[in-house]
């Protein structure tokens, strides 16, 4: 392999972790402080998609206020999950909330089939969604790096400073690590804790229908089951990161990403299987290091 | 005593025959509405739709009966396409099935058929093995061997290939029987070819095309499905590919343009259907109907799902029963049905039907009839 086509594997492998690890947050955050694995996250990615989509066809909003308006419903919808669906359950058995996220993981998924129709639409800048200038791509020394990947990266980190920040240094980020030990007596020091819950979801949706736009900018499509894969391997990046750890999300977005990018440049005839891959890589990290890579005592999981 | 008990049960059970009269003949339909290929089963159910409209009932004993055609999701699944007949037969209690479109749902579907004799005719399925050693499987549509030799034979002598990336979707039948004839044929014309692979589903390519373009070929060869060949267009051409995309029938949907944009300008793939093709005398009659109902151009899997509906049709009318092995007999003994996507004979003990196929190109965001092939 040549220095430019590894390079190129590179730049492929961070544009594509990126968007893992800004799915993989909303996965670490909830688990943080519920203990709850929120398997309707990935259609809570497509559906941040949709949004971004109808607002511009439906609406005619400029795409600026659509990806904005987007990113907000999302946010919203994701409150509105936990609202009626994870809410009633709090003091449930922690099985019987994960077996309704699994529910509601394939409520959205066919209602989007009812409201939004089985076929796929078209994320394609040519039907004036967002400029084309998204598409661009840099040529540096044979490698060709996509504008949108330099956008990606921007936002990830910027992600993470922005949480960082509000987990460490807020009053509702003190919370929500009060919440994540203990929520009676956190709600005994007089702590809201439903509303910090629900601000958790917001959170974490946000960032999934960022991801959303950003994922379908780069492979210009939108069905129902968009964000299954998806959201499977957000959720592997973020165990294998260490479930629980923001940060850890981040490195098991790029991890997972970068492996299975090079599985695929360094053994091509077993390209067809490097879901597969993904899977192993969740097995092996159970396996050997439960936590995960940054998986830190449960005390300081937000 | 009990001699006059058998002779009471005989004419009861005459009786009850003599008056369950035939008020409606139900034919099943099992297709790919949801999931990654979703427009494939739906364009194919708009052609039921209209073919159902412009022919409701068919004629037995000199009575027009109406048709009820019972649709499933097989969501593009093998096991779900599996019990999808599995209801149609059990459950709907159809005298034949139409659908699925794909040929690894029409193999699953096609075992099911088979074992519980009710004929199935898919519209697409290409795949040489949907039919072999099957009674009751036939199809509307030609066979992958011709259509990669044909695909072989365009690449090299029109456009002049001499080193063909093939990318192969490991979990299709269709895409690996579809390559391996492709590869065949072009070996012998002496071309040179290598494969990347993937997974239905997979939305990043640049890995596998990374390492293609690493090897400098002139064409790219996708025997997959629309939404794929739209996002590997897209990703081959940000990498800096620059020459010819070539794909079989998989790539005819109008998503293809939708999500490919310009990126698959200029692409090339043979299919069965266009409606500036002239096929058939049934063609032009229903391209108009076509565009009178839907307001848009039909489209191949709408024709030949139109086409599988009518065949069905013509076999009830011949046979004036509604058995459901009586019906496989008489679409067995198909003999020049014309077809809307050409004629259909199908020969003595094979489901195959010997068809022409068109070959066309995306040129203005529009798909443009370049030839049709006899055979």
């Amino acid at each position: 392999m040549s220095l430019a086509g590894f390079f190129q594997h590179l730049v492929n492998a961070l544009s594509l972790g990126g968007i893992y690890a800004l799915i993989a947050i909303g996965y670490t955050m909830v688990y943080g402080i519920l203990r709850l694995i929120n398997f309707a996250h990935g259609d809570v990615f497509t559906y941040g998609i949709y949004f971004a989509f109808y607002a511009v066809v439906l609406f005619l909003m400029p795409w600026w206020v659509a990806f904005v308006f987007s990113i907000f419903a999302t946010a919203f919808l994701g409150a509105f999950i936990e609202r009626i669906a994870y809410r009633p359950l709090r003091n449930a058995p922690r099985i019987s909330a994960l077996i309704t996220a699994i529910g509601v993981s394939f409520f959205l998924e066919n209602f989007a089939i009812v409201a939004f129709g089985g076929r796929a639409k078209s994320f394609n800048p040519q039907t004036g969604i967002y400029p084309t200038s998204f598409l661009n791509m840099i040529n540096i020394g044979g490698v060709r790096i996509p504008v949108l990947t330099f956008i990606t990266i921007g936002i990830v980190i910027a992600a993470l400073v922005l949480l960082i920040w509000i987990v460490y240094k807020t009053k509702i980020g003190m919370a929500m690590r009060a919440i994540s030990k203990d929520i009676p007596t956190t709600k005994l020091m007089g702590v809201n804790a439903d509303r910090v819950v629900s601000f958790t979801f917001m959170l974490g949706s946000g960032l999934a229908a960022i991801g959303g736009i950003l994922w379908a900018m780069k492979y210009p499509q939108v069905y129902p089951y968009t964000g299954m894969i998806p959201g499977l391997k957000a959720f592997i990046a973020a165990v294998v990161g260490g479930i629980g750890s923001i940060q850890g999300a981040m490195v098991g977005g790029f991890i997972l990403g970068i492996s299975e990018i090079m599985i695929v440049a360094f053994v091509p005839s077993l390209a067809g299987y490097r879901d597969a891959f993904a899977y192993a890589i969740l097995l092996f990290v159970l396996l050997v290091k439960p936590t995960g890579i940054l998986g830190v005592e449960v005390s300081e999981k937000v | 005593m009990r001699k006059f008990y058998v002779f009471l049960t005989l004419v009861l059970a005459f009786v009850v025959v003599s008056a369950s009269e035939i008020t409606e003949v139900k034919i099943g339909a099992g297709w790919e509405m949801t999931g990654p290929i979703a427009g494939f089963g739906q364009m194919s159910w708009d052609g039921v739709k209209l073919a159902m409209k412009l022919r409701p009932t068919v004629r037995i004993g000199g009575k027009d009966v109406p048709v009820k055609v019972v649709l499933l999701d097989n969501k593009g699944d093998k096991a779900e396409a599996a019990n999808v007949v599995k209801r149609l037969i059990d459950v709907e209690k159809v005298v034949a099935i139409l659908g699925p479109c794909t040929s690894s749902c029409a193999l699953a579907a096609g075992a099911i058929a088979e074992q519980k004799q009710v004929a199935m005719v898919t519209n697409t399925a290409t795949n040489p093995l949907v039919t072999q050693n099957r009674r009751f499987i036939f199809r509307a549509c030609f066979i992958d061997p011709m259509q990669g030799e044909l695909l072989a034979k365009f690449a090299w002598e029109q456009l002049k290939s001499k080193n063909v990336a093939i990318m192969v979707d490991v979990a299709q039948d269709y895409v690996v029987g579809l390559a391996n004839y492709f590869k065949r044929k072009f070996a012998q014309f002496g071309g040179k070819f290598f494969e990347e692979y993937y997974n239905t589903g997979d939305q990043d390519f640049t890995a596998q095309l990374t390492d293609a373009l690493s090897r400098n070929p002139d064409t790219i060869f996708l025997p997959g499905y629309y939404s794929e060949i739209a996002l590997i267009c897209k990703q081959a051409r940000e990498l800096g590919f620059k020459g010819n995309f070539l794909a079989g029938d998989g790539a005819d949907a109008p998503e293809l343009i939708q999500i490919g944009g310009k990126f698959v300008e200029g692409l090339y793939y043979t299919t069965y259907f266009h409606q500036d093709a002239d096929l058939s005398p049934a063609t032009k009659p229903f391209v108009e109907a076509y565009v009178k109902e839907y307001n848009r151009r039909p489209d191949a899997f709408g024709a030949l799902a139109f086409d599988a509906y009518n065949l069905v049709l013509d076999a009830i009318e011949r046979t004036q029963s509604l058995d459901p092995i009586a019906i496989r007999d008489a679409i067995a003994a198909t003999k020049d049905f014309q077809g809307v996507g050409g004629s259909i004979t199908y020969p003595e003990g094979s489901g195959d039907p010997v068809k022409p196929a068109v070959i066309n190109t995306v040129k203005d965001g529009q798909f443009r009839l370049m030839t049709v092939v006899r055979p």
